[in-house]
């Protein structure tokens, strides 16, 4: 077992880590920045390291000063949780070279996985479904506009070192893709230093479904079912469900197969996530693959059993999977509301602040993953993400009646959050019957104005 | 009749800005006149750019503001003075 793990991250997935590593017997060690004093992670850890600064690049991505507190405290592991670190190639070999455990995936795999158009040609070659298109790099005009002929209108231009919907162009005919061309061309150059682009179908409002996946140092890899996450605005998610009312059981066994095909191709190791896109006729295509923690782990944990960060210690440690999906017998449905300091009737405009009025929900089925409390002070300069309400029922209906009843016991004020949002999306009708796709959100959302 | 001064302040807390990134010149420096919904700063809160704009058209008589400084909510950033 580790002695002790310093949790390189902040806010609620710093807490997650920590917690998972006190019920392990695990020592902790905390980073914060001088904005962060006060957040719930820095208080809840055995020891703290105050990273000096507030701003990312200084604080949470700062490389050297995270390494350099790893060492002085006598950390034998890092835990990168989301988001920061946790995808960066660099940082998982510079605690290897450290010495230090990096609990998650190899710096080859994050790299591979970090390039889309490789982790696509990948899962091509591994035989699982990918969205028609360009199976190389492009850099002109001449071979977009050939592929896109034989794909048919609409294509989407992606950057082949891109991610998080930036660089992403949706053109609906010849002259839309000749003037975009150039555009993300430059875009994808100055955003990722790679200016190659490639075409893909442009698939108009898919369901997107997500595979939970494990692997172990033998190689053995195994699946956690899937992840509905298709309640989204721009690319952002914000509420996910496991199981996924889209899938039956022979459609979920077969993307389960898929991922797990995907990640014994680049020999995964520890906790990662396929993403597919699911089109109308439920075919199934593979998207990327994260290889990380994700915000959205906890539906899986609540139906499977399974607690995934110490999975990841455990893995870590060498250890091996002796379960798969099917031993575990999965029961019910989960539901995950992600509750951020953002005004849902305001674009979605950041509301930082104190939160003077705090009555979090509980009961029976209600799980909470947050680092806010009552008198805590929201800083501005990280992510809007305050909590994850997470309903669990032995049905989905059930789980949605749970979590509607927590959302209404949930005060947070006078900071702005998406409660109100989530309320409305769980009384809608669609939703309810499993209806809907990843443009379901833009119904409850005031017109966007050109800010 | 002495020209009315206007105080542009954050909307909410922040990092304030004067550049659209670190290589480009400011958007205004002292002196610059300025045309109403001109973009004068960057304010970032929680990861998100807004962008503030002029509310006159006039001229830029002081930068209160620090680039790259957290800036709080209600804060002067620039005042400016109508035409």
């Amino acid at each position: 077992m580790f002695n002790k793990v310093l949790v390189a991250n902040r806010g609620e997935i710093a807490v997650r880590v920590i917690r998972a590593c006190k019920e392990l017997g695990i020592k902790t060690v905390a980073v914060y920045s001088e904005a962060d004093e006060h957040c719930l992670h820095a208080l809840l850890a055995d020891e703290k390291v105050c990273l000096p600064g507030f701003k990312p690049a200084d604080t949470y991505l700062n490389m050297p000063a995270i390494i350099k507190a790893a060492r002085e405290k006598g950390a034998g592991a890092v835990h990168p949780g989301y988001g920061y670190l946790a995808e960066n190639e660099s940082f998982a070999a510079a605690c290897r070279e450290a010495g230090i455990v990096f609990i998650g995936p190899d710096p080859e795999t994050i790299r591979l996985a970090g390039n889309k158009l490789q982790a696509k040609e990948t899962a091509a070659r591994a035989g699982v479904p990918v969205i028609p298109g360009s199976n190389r790099g492009l850099t002109t005009l001449a071979e977009a506009l050939e592929v896109a002929g034989e794909t048919g209108y609409p294509v989407i231009l992606k950057a082949s070192a891109g991610g998080g919907g930036r660089g992403m162009r949706i053109c609906g005919d010849e002259t839309e893709l000749r003037e975009e061309f150039p555009i993300a061309k430059a875009e994808a150059g100055s955003a990722f230093g790679d200016p190659t682009l490639y075409v893909e179908k442009y698939l108009q409002n898919p369901r997107h479904i997500e595979i939970q996946v494990l692997g172990d140092r033998s190689g053995k890899i195994i699946h956690l079912g899937e992840r509905e996450c298709s309640v989204q605005r721009r690319y952002q998610k914000l509420l996910e469900e496991s199981p996924s009312p889209a899938l039956d059981d022979s459609l979920r066994d077969k993307m389960g197969r898929a991922a797990v095909q995907v990640a014994r191709s680049i020999n995964y190791f520890n906790a990662g996530t396929v993403e597919f896109m699911l089109d109308g006729n439920k075919n199934f295509y593979f998207m990327e693959i994260n290889a990380r923690l994700q915000v959205e782990h906890p539906v899986t944990e609540m139906v499977t059993g399974i607690d995934i960060v110490k999975e990841q210690i455990r893995l870590s440690l060498g250890e091996g999977l002796d379960y798969d999906y099917y031993s575990l017998s999965p029961r019910g449905w989960a539901v995950e509301c992600r509750i951020n300091a953002e005004d849902p009737d305001k674009f979605f405009l950041p509301s930082p602040g104190t939160i003077e009025i705090y009555r979090p929900p509980g009961g029976f089925g209600v799980r909470l993953d947050t680092h806010v409390y009552q008198g805590y002070s929201v800083p501005p300069y990280y992510d809007s993400l305050l909590a994850k309400l997470v309903a669990h029922g032995p049905d989905r209906k059930t789980a949605l009646s749970i979590a509607l009843r927590a959302l209404d016991e949930f005060t947070v004020e006078p900071v702005k959050t998406t409660i109100p949002l989530h309320k409305k999306i769980l009384a809608d009708d669609s939703f309810a019957g499993g209806d809907f796709d990843t443009g379901f959100v833009r119904k409850f959302l005031p017109e966007e104005d050109e800010d | 009749m002495s020209p009315r001064k206007v105080e542009v302040r954050a909307p909410i807390a922040g990092v304030f800005y004067r550049k659209p990134s670190p290589e480009d010149p400011p958007y205004v420096e002292v002196g610059d006149a300025v045309r109403k919904k001109q973009v004068l700063c960057l304010l970032e809160t929680m990861k998100v750019f807004q962008k503030i704009k002029s509310p006159v058209n006039g001229k830029v008589v002081e930068i209160i503001a620090q680039n790259e400084k957290p800036v709080s909510d209600n804060d002067v950033l620039m005042v400016l003075e109508e035409e």
